[in-house]
C-alpha cells in the first residue's frame, strides 16, 4: 500500500474583510497536522476563489469571513463553483469566523458543511477534516 | 485561600523573567532612576503634561459608525449627549478600500462594519450640527484616507472653520496596515508618499490636525508581543518621520503631527512598562536621532485601551470586567484619549447599551475610583522602574533587529513582521488551546450550558441600496465635466510626483467619489500585492 497523499486544503479569505489572523493560524495548524495548505491572501472575489478551488483540485475549501457579510459572500462562491461545473458539495466546504448560529443553516443549504466559529480549537478543525476530507 | 507551591516563574508574553519580590537593587541594576524625570519633562517616562489628569483628563472616544451618514450621525450624537468627549468614525469596508458602494466587490459590504462615505455629501451628512471645535474628530482610514481626510477637511471649510485652527486625527498609517487590519490599496512606496503627502499638508494648512497616528495597536491584535508592538510601532512613526525629512520637510513641522494608538491586554504591569518606556524611548529617538528641538516632537501623545485580543466570545458580559481593567491600566500608563472594545465586539457591532456602558466604564474610573488624583501614581516603585528599564531594552532591542535587516519598510514589504507575528500568535493561541496560558471562559471556569445574551447588530439590505441610490443621485446632480476635469489634473499631480492632497480636495468639493479618486491613484500607483510567507 502507497502512503496517502496529503489532504490538500485551499484557505480563502473573501471580500473586503482584513482580518486574517484566524485564517493564517488555521493555516499553520492545518500544515503542522500534514495537509498541503494553499492560502490566497486577503480581498479576494468570489470568482478567483472557486476558480483556485477548480484548479488546484482541493480536497478541502476554508473561507474565513470576519466582517458579517457571509451568506452573500457564500452565495457567491456557491455560484461561481457551479459556473465552473463543480458542485459545492462535491467539496468538503468549511466556514470560520464571527457567524452567529442563526445563520449555519443558510450557509449549509448553500453547501457549508461545517462552521466553525471564532474560538474553536486547532484539533476540532483538524479532526473534523481527517475524518471528512476522504470518506 | 490555597498556596500556590506549583510556582515555575512568571514570564512577561515579551520575554520579561519576573521575580517574586523587587527592592532598590533590582532598580540599580537595570539602570537606575537616573532617567525617570518630571511629568512633562524631557523624556517624558511619567507623562508628557506636568499635571497630566489633574488638569486634562484623559480623552474619552469610542470608535463608531455602521450604516448610512445619517445612523452613524445618530450614535455620535448619542454618545456626545451621554459625556463623550471625541469621536472615533469608523468606515465600511467598501470606503475603506477606497471603492463606490456600487462596485461589484462592495457587495455585501455597504455600511456593515462602518459608515459607508462615497463623496462630501455622505461626509457633510455625518457631521451636520456637530461642533467641530468641542468635539475632536478621529478618522479610522488608511488605504483610503487621501480622499477621506480630504472630504473631512472641505466639509469643515464649507462650514466656515478655519482650516489653520482645525483640530483632530486622521489615522492614516499604512504600514501598519500591511501587518494586521489589512485595508491596504497601493503598493508601499506610493502608500508612504500618500502618507507623507497628508502630513506635508497639514504641516502646511492644517497645523493642528495630526495626520498620522501609528498603531501599535494592529500589530499586538496580529500577534506580536507588548515590546514589538512599541518596537515596531516606533519604527514605523521613524519611517514617516524619514520619508518627510527627505521631502525637505523639518522635523519639527511633522514630528507634533505624529500621534500613536496602542493596545491594553494581557499583564496590566507589562502595559506599563510598555508605555512608561516607550515615551522616553521616542523622545530620545526624536531628539538625539532627528535633531528635534520643540519639545512637542518629543512628547509621544497616545490613544490606548481598545484590547479586541483580550476578548472573548464565550460568556461576553465578561469583556465588560475586562475593560475596566484595561481601563484602569490604561490611564496608570498617562494615555491621553482611551477607548474600549465593548462587550459584544468580538462579535458584532455594538449595541448603543454595549457602547454606553464602555462609556460609562471609563467615567467611573475618572469621577469615582481616584485614578486622576496624582501624576504617574505608580513611579518610585521597584518593580515599576525595573520593569520599565527592562521594557525599554526589550523595545531598543526589538529595533536594533529590524534596523540590522534592512529596515522597517523592508521587512513589512517582504512579510518578514508578518510571518514573525503570525508565528507568534499561533504559539500564543497554541499555548491557550492547551490551558497553559488561562482565559476565564475558555479554558477555564468554562460553562456548557451557556446563553449568550448579546444582541446582534442587525445588517440592513435595504439600507445598502439606499446608499447605492444616494450615489446615483449625487452622480445626478452634479457637474461631470467638472469632475472630469478635476480628476484630470489629479492623474498629472499623482503621476509627477507631487503632493495629490490639493488636486483630491478640489475633486472632492465638485463630488467626485471615493473610488474614482482611488481609480485614478490605482493607474498611476498600480495595486499591492500581498507578500505570502510562514
Amino acid at each position: 500500500m502507497s502512503a496517502p497523499s496529503a489532504i490538500r486544503v485551499l484557505v480563502a479569505k473573501p471580500g473586503l474583510d482584513g482580518h486574517d489572523v484566524g485564517a493564517k493560524l488555521v493555516c499553520r495548524a492545518l500544515m503542522e497536522a500534514g495537509m498541503e495548505v494553499i492560502y490566497t491572501g486577503l480581498r479576494q472575489s468570489p470568482e478567483a476563489i472557486a476558480r483556485a478551488a477548480v484548479q488546484e483540485s482541493v480536497d478541502v475549501l476554508g473561507l474565513s469571513i470576519l466582517s458579517g457579510a457571509h451568506v452573500p459572500l457564500c452565495r457567491a462562491v456557491a455560484e461561481r463553483l457551479r459556473g465552473l461545473g463543480a458542485e459545492p458539495g462535491e467539496l468538503l466546504w468549511l466556514v470560520g469566523g464571527n457567524v452567529p448560529p442563526g445563520d449555519h443553516e443558510s450557509l449549509r443549504e448553500l453547501g457549508v458543511r461545517r462552521v466553525f466559529p471564532t474560538g474553536s480549537s486547532f484539533d476540532e478543525i483538524v479532526h473534523f477534516i481527517e475524518k471528512e476530507a476522504r470518506p | 485561600m490555597s498556596e500556590r507551591d506549583d510556582d515555575r516563574g512568571v514570564v512577561w508574553d515579551s520575554g520579561l523573567v519576573i521575580e517574586p519580590v523587587y527592592t532598590r537593587r533590582h532598580v540599580e541594576e537595570s539602570g537606575g532612576e537616573g532617567r525617570i524625570g518630571a511629568p512633562g519633562e524631557y523624556p517624558y517616562t511619567r507623562g508628557i503634561h506636568p499635571l497630566m489628569y489633574r488638569k486634562r483628563p484623559w480623552t474619552m472616544r469610542q470608535y463608531s459608525g455602521f450604516g448610512s451618514a445619517a445612523e452613524t450621525r445618530e450614535r455620535f450624537l448619542y454618545l456626545i449627549a451621554h459625556g463623550q468627549t471625541g469621536l472615533n468614525v469608523a468606515f465600511d469596508l467598501p470606503t475603506q478600500c477606497g471603492l463606490d458602494s456600487d462596485d461589484p466587490m462592495a457587495e455585501g459590504e455597504v455600511g456593515r462594519v462602518g459608515m459607508a462615505v462615497d463623496t462630501l455629501a455622505d461626509m457633510e451628512e455625518a457631521f451636520e450640527g456637530i461642533d467641530l471645535d468641542r468635539i475632536s474628530v478621529s478618522l479610522t482610514i488608511n488605504g483610503a484616507a487621501v480622499p477621506i481626510v480630504g472630504m473631512y477637511f472641505a466639509m469643515a471649510r464649507k462650514r466656515g472653520y478655519d482650516l489653520s485652527r482645525l483640530r483632530g486625527t486622521a489615522q492614516n498609517d499604512i504600514l501598519k496596515e500591511l501587518v494586521g487590519r489589512g485595508t491596504w490599496i497601493f503598493p508601499v512606496e506610493p502608500s508612504v508618499k500618500l502618507v507623507g503627502d497628508v502630513m506635508e499638508f497639514c504641516a502646511q494648512h492644517v497645523p493642528r490636525y495630526s495626520p498620522v497616528s501609528v498603531c501599535g495597536y494592529h500589530i499586538r491584535e496580529s500577534g506580536a508581543t507588548p515590546a514589538q508592538e512599541m518596537a515596531f510601532g516606533l519604527a514605523i512613526a521613524c519611517a514617516y518621520l524619514d520619508h518627510a525629512v527627505e521631502r525637505g520637510l523639518a522635523v519639527d513641522d511633522v514630528a507634533p503631527g505624529i500621534s500613536f494608538n496602542f493596545d491594553i491586554h494581557g499583564n496590566l504591569w507589562e502595559q506599563v512598562a510598555k508605555f512608561r518606556a516607550g515615551r522616553r524611548l521616542w523622545a530620545e529617538i526624536v531628539k538625539e536621532r532627528y535633531g528635534a528641538n520643540n519639545p512637542r516632537s518629543m512628547q509621544l501623545r497616545m490613544i490606548a485601551g481598545g484590547g479586541g485580543g483580550g476578548l472573548t466570545v464565550q460568556q461576553p458580559l465578561n469583556n465588560a470586567v475586562r475593560g475596566a481593567y484595561y481601563a484602569l491600566a490604561s490611564a496608570l500608563s498617562g494615555t491621553q484619549t482611551m477607548a474600549l472594545c465593548s462587550y459584544d465586539e468580538a462579535y458584532t457591532i455594538p449595541s448603543e447599551q454595549a457602547a454606553l456602558l464602555s462609556l460609562r466604564t471609563m467615567q467611573i474610573l475618572m469621577e469615582e475610583t481616584g485614578v486622576c488624583d496624582t501624576v504617574d501614581p505608580l513611579a518610585g516603585s521597584y518593580f515599576v522602574e525595573t520593569t520599565t528599564n527592562r521594557m525599554e531594552e526589550r523595545i531598543r532591542a526589538e529595533m536594533d533587529r529590524v534596523q540590522a535587516e534592512g529596515g522597517i519598510v523592508r521587512a513589512i514589504a517582504e512579510g518578514r513582521v508578518q510571518a514573525e507575528v503570525n508565528r507568534q500568535a499561533f504559539e500564543h493561541e497554541k499555548k491557550v488551546q492547551a490551558g497553559e496560558i488561562r482565559r476565564v471562559g475558555v479554558n477555564c471556569y468554562v460553562q456548557e450550558e451557556e446563553s449568550r445574551e448579546i444582541e446582534m447588530h442587525p445588517f440592513r439590505e435595504e439600507e445598502a441600496r439606499a446608499q447605492v441610490a444616494r450615489l446615483a443621485r449625487v452622480r445626478k446632480k452634479r457637474d461631470d465635466a467638472a469632475v472630469e476635469t478635476r480628476l484630470d489634473v489629479l492623474y498629472r499631480v499623482a503621476r509627477d510626483g507631487r503632493n495629490v492632497m490639493p488636486a483630491v480636495m478640489d475633486a472632492v468639493e465638485v463630488y467626485a467619489t471615493v473610488g474614482e479618486i482611488c481609480d485614478v491613484l490605482r493607474e498611476v500607483y498600480g495595486t499591492y500585492v500581498e507578500p505570502i510567507r510562514f
